[in-house]
Formats: structure tokens, sequence, C-alpha cells
């Protein structure tokens, strides 16, 4: 089970590089739908079957068609570099590295005195996390409801060509 | 985290404004993976429920923040994001 876990990490970890670094818009939308789907199956080794489902079709299957979608319809293309972004390029990236870091260390600071992880096997299937979403976590469920519907009102009034 | 550190570096350093928003979603999905590490780690089906959510918030920025660039495309006629800088100084 341990190696199927790395194999899928450094997957998805060269896939989150080729997102940043292709030049052209459609390679990165790509790699970013290798990166959702390793980390799906990240998630099933981790125990979460209903969110690595879940992760497959709303993320990987709505909302990246929807980002090609979007790519084609602009037509982006490839971008050239300028005289700002090498600027960020060779400024901002080190400082990111020296942040992360420090963030890092931080977090390895305070787990090193920690137990092994807890080995109940939880039952994690859609049913629970039903209970839990219906029982303690109502109000966010309801203000996510709220919060879609003005998405898609928003996106319907941005997206139309006389206001 | 490496995931999370990725995408910021992405975030900086693009110019294409999609692929900006690429490197936005790159995060959320870092921060989801540790969300679900820590429900593991602690027994706690909390986390993933928390999971879920960020996903689903994620989908509705995600319809906003393109619905934004297609106008700001539209207006502008350009993609680059050194030259969408009117509310600069």
């Amino acid at each position: 089970m341990a190696p199927l876990f790395y194999i899928f990490a450094v997957v998805a970890t060269l896939a989150a590089l080729s997102v940043v670094l292709q030049r052209t818009p459609v390679y990165s939308a790509l790699s970013l739908i290798v990166v959702l789907c390793s980390l799906a199956v990240v998630y099933l080794l981790l125990g979460a079957e209903f969110l690595a489902v879940v992760q497959v079709i709303i993320y990987a299957g709505a909302i990246m068609v929807l980002f090609v979608l979007v790519i084609m319809l602009l037509n982006a293309r490839q971008e050239a570099p300028t005289d700002r972004s090498r600027l960020a390029r060779r400024v901002g990236v080190p400082l990111l590295a020296v942040f992360m870091a420090e963030i890092l260390f931080a977090v390895w600071g305070h787990s090193a005195s920690s137990t092994s992880p807890a080995s109940q096997a939880f039952d994690a299937g859609p049913r629970a996390i039903g209970e839990l979403l219906f029982r303690n976590y109502v109000l966010p469920f309801e203000v996510t409801s709220v919060l879609i519907l003005v998405a898609v009102l928003g996106a319907v009034v941005l997206a139309k060509k006389e206001l | 985290m490496i995931l999370f550190g990725l995408g910021a570096a992405g975030f900086i350093v693009r110019r294409n404004i999609i692929t900006i928003f690429m490197c936005i979603e790159l995060m959320l999905n870092a921060v989801n993976l540790a969300f679900i590490g820590f429900s593991r780690y602690l027994g706690n089906l909390d986390g993933q429920v928390f999971a879920f959510f960020v996903i689903v918030v994620a989908a509705a920025e995600a319809a906003v923040g393109l619905a934004i660039i297609i106008a700001v495309q539209r207006n502008r006629d350009t993609l680059a994001i050194d030259e969408i800088d009117s509310m600069k100084m």
C-alpha cells in the first residue's frame, strides 16, 4: 500500500510541475487533470472513498472541462516572458522557497513529538459523511447552496454581451 | 505542501490569466490533501466534510472567475496580466 502512495504522490508532483512550467495553457489544463486524478487515488489510499469519487466527478469532470472550454473559447496562446515576469521569477521564487521552508520547519518541529496515526478504521462511507453534513454542518451546507446560486447568477450576468 | 508551493510559484511567475487561475486551483487541491491527511491522522471525519466544502467553493469560484476572465478578454482583447493593470497606480 505504501509504494502505491509514493507512486501517485510522485505522479501528482510531476504533473503539478508540468502545470506550472508548460507554456501552452491547454497542456497545463491537462496536467491539472492528471494532478486531480492522482490526488483522488491518494485520497482513496487515505481512506476517503467518498471524497475521491466526488473529486473525480466534480472537480476533474466538471470544473476542468469548464476550464478547457474557456481556454479554447478564448484561444489562449503561449505566453512570452516580459521584464516583469523575469523579475518575478528571480525574486519571487526564492522568497517563496524560503517561506515554504519556514512553514515546513514549523510543522515538523511540532509533529516530531506526536504519536502514530490513529489506526481505527472509521466508517468513511457516504452515509457517515452525510450524517455529519446534515447534523453538525447543516448551516455551512445551506450557506454553500446559497453560494452556488450566487455564483451561477454572477456567471450568467458577467458573460452577457450587454449588461 | 509541495503542491502548494508549486502552485504559489506558478501563480507568481505566469503571465496568462488562465494559467494563473489553474495555479490557484492547484493550491486549493494541496489544501484539500492536507485536510484529508489530517482527517485520517486524527481519526476524525470532519476533515473530509471540510474538504468537501472546499471542493464546492472551488467549483463556484471557478465558475465566477472564468466568467470574469471572459468579460475581461472581451473588453480588452488580451490575456496577459501585465496589460490588465488599469487598477494599479
